[in-house]
């Protein structure tokens, strides 16, 4: 990758350098096949969590490694640039791990945590559901209170890692309040009641299973709940905002990966007696490419920054995840153009990069509802501030 | 049982490798330093038998400055301290040498085992091992594929074009060995943070004990005397089908020694 990094220590550049080295010997050989046969590498996630990946920006004392999020992003943007399905699913499981992290009780925390970010399992969120997706507060997934137990009954839609996760964070309605009513619930794969159906099939991101997930009497203990009853909207929202910016940063590996590859090609691909990068037309896509995946990047860490500084990120992440994956998408589908007749066919990944970007515009809030966040802000008259960044 | 495993910072091979001109040397600026392929290997079956038997793993290298980029990543895969013999006396010095070097570290560290790649991916002269053992008077197990320590006694399997060799040995013993032993881990982001805190002893030759006499270009017991970059890939031999491709294919195998 054709990418200059300023990482805040030894350790953490050492980390990027690795998680490099392991995405190119252990994960590349195996994209191609797995998303042409739609199978969901469920090795790749043990390999990354062995490294110490899956619990990256959460607590060292429970078993995280205690990063802030600009080096979590940045290697996650590593990760992105080789499999984005694998990015996407790393972006997910620590959006899984975020309410139970920073909402839980500290006997919540110590009694899962550690196992939730060891590496060896994997998690989900659930919140959007079939006629729920923009609006949350329109879920309908009922999570019914029985003595020490909660019972939940609904369907969950569009859940990444749906039937491949081995725990579930859920947002299920305990109270008909449209935006109060909503609880927050860690939910095993193993409780009885919870089911998943086939995967999803997909334009794109194929080796990432997606599904409806099925609640039927799913029955939960009540210190699974996690916050208090009626600030599992608030939770789920805080949560998309670091999601957010997951995602912007895996759209921003997956456009740094096909600009690379439209380069190689453009350098050796000759017409009229020279590299097609030596005319003029090719060479402004290109630099029109490589200052979009510049521009995603720095958005994207700054939004980085001021999450890390314990400052609001929220229109940040918005605008982040917005200029990522829009410009994701301008940029694969141009990654196409200039690899033309080849670039259509699936022997190159850029009609594949083209697929996968494609739905980064949608999920995790669509980019019309990042937009809708933006102006909301603007609407506010927000004014901003000077802020001393101790180091 | 304390291992001391030899670990050499060799140009990348995955990027073009060049010789100084003017003095027939490594040119180290021109490409990435990294471990040496083999001595990964050899830093997993230390690690492994430490895992088995206990004790400790040294990382020994003798090497210019950015050998501490190898150094950090052995220690990150699990070794416990390393020795970093660093001076400018050293530079040039040949594979007797550098044994001759390493053997005299050797002299102040405490250990059971010396392992170490059989060859590196540079000079590839496969002799340092060999050359150690004789200066330390310790057995030598070279082309190792698989190790045993039991008690007092190392067995390994020598690895040979037809086979393999068992040798057995007493310890200490020096053991170089080949990648069909293990396959190398990874390090983790908490090892990479814990190898920050282990120690990393710096000795200058005098330190070590090595004779300044004994080392470096100048006193070189081998000699560059010319060097030439590799010639360019020539053209393949292309095998028209017409009713005999297979034998034509058989018979260019042959010739080649394939078959």
């Amino acid at each position: 990758m054709s990418v200059t990094r300023l990482m805040p220590s030894q350790e953490t550049a050492d980390l990027v350098e690795l998680v490099r080295e392991v995405a190119s010997r252990e994960l590349a050989p195996h994209v191609a096949e797995a998303e042409e046969t739609e199978r969901f590498p469920r090795e790749a996630f043990r390999t990354l969590g062995k490294l110490g990946i899956l619990g990256l920006p959460y607590p060292e004392e429970y078993g995280g490694g205690g990063q802030p999020y600009e080096v979590y992003l940045q290697v996650l943007e590593e990760i992105g640039a080789v499999w984005a399905s694998v990015g996407v699913g790393v972006s997910v499981h620590v959006l899984s791990c975020y309410a139970l992290a920073v909402y839980g009780t500290e006997a919540q925390r110590q009694r899962w945590l550690p196992d939730l970010l060891s590496g060896d399992l994997l998690g989900a969120y659930c919140l959007s559901e079939p006629h729920a997706g923009s609006d949350p507060a329109a879920m309908t997934t009922r999570a019914r209170r029985d003595g020490d137990h909660y019972i939940l009954d609904g369907v969950k839609a569009w859940i990444t890692h749906g039937g491949q996760a081995d725990f579930y964070t859920v947002m299920a309605r305990t109270s008909d309040d449209r935006s109060h009513g909503i609880s927050c619930f860690l939910v095993p794969a193993d409780t009885p009641g919870l089911s998943a159906d086939r995967p999803e099939r997909k334009m794109g991101l194929t080796g990432s299973h997606t599904t409806m997930l099925r609640f039927d009497g799913v029955r939960i203990p009540a210190h699974q709940r996690i916050g208090a009853e009626g600030q599992g909207l608030s939770i789920a929202l805080s949560a998309l905002d670091s999601g957010r910016l997951g995602i912007a940063a895996v759209a921003t590996g997956l456009a740094q990966a096909a600009l690379d590859t439209a380069v190689d090609y453009a350098r050796q691909r000759e017409a009229f007696g020279k590299p097609i990068i030596e005319h003029q037309g090719l060479a402004f896509l290109l630099a029109d490419m490589a200052a979009a995946v510049e521009t995603a990047r720095a958005a994207t860490l700054r939004a980085a920054r001021l999450k890390d500084c314990g400052l609001p990120y929220s229109t940040e992440a918005s605008i982040a995840k917005l200029v990522a994956t829009d410009n994701a998408m301008r940029v694969t589908t141009d990654a196409v153009q200039v690899l033309s007749g080849y670039g259509y066919t699936r022997d190159f990944p850029v009609e594949r990069y083209m697929r996968e970007a494609k739905v980064m515009q949608i999920f995790e809030g669509t980019n019309q509802i990042q937009r809708m966040i933006i102006g909301r802000h603007l609407a506010r008259g927000a004014t901003g501030s000077t802020v001393v960044v101790a180091s | 049982m304390n291992i001391v495993v030899l670990v050499k910072q060799v140009p990348d091979t995955e990027t073009e490798r060049k010789l100084d001109p003017a003095d027939s040397t490594v040119d180290r600026a021109a490409s990435d330093g990294v471990i040496n392929e083999l001595d990964e290997y050899a830093i997993e079956e230390a690690l492994r038998l430490k895992e088995k038997h206990g004790g400790e793993v040294t990382i020994l290298t003798v090497g210019p400055e950015q050998a501490t980029d190898s150094i950090r990543k052995a220690l990150s895969m699990g070794a416990d301290k390393a020795v970093h013999v660093c001076d400018d006396a050293l530079a040039g010095s040949d594979a007797l040498q550098t044994a001759y070097a390493i053997a005299q570290t050797l002299g102040t560290l405490e250990y059971d085992l010396v392992i170490l790649g059989s060859e590196s991916t540079d000079a590839r002269t496969g002799v340092v091992g060999a050359a150690l053992a004789e200066y330390l008077g310790l057995p030598q197990l070279t082309l190792a594929n698989k190790v045993d320590v039991d008690g007092t006694s190392v067995k390994i399997q020598r690895q040979t074009d037809d086979g393999y060799q068992v040798v057995e040995a007493t310890l200490p013993a020096v053991i170089s060995v080949v990648e069909k032993i293990n396959e190398p881990r990874y390090p983790s982001f908490k090892l990479i943070m814990a190898a920050k805190k282990k120690p990393v002893t710096k000795l200058s030759i005098a330190e070590a004990g090595i004779d300044a006499d004994k080392v470096g270009l100048a006193n070189a017991t081998t000699q560059v005397v010319d060097f030439a970059p590799a010639p360019p890939r020539t053209a393949g031999t292309v095998v028209k089908d017409e009713g005999n491709g297979g034998v034509l294919i058989a018979d260019f195998l042959a010739s080649k020694k394939f078959v």
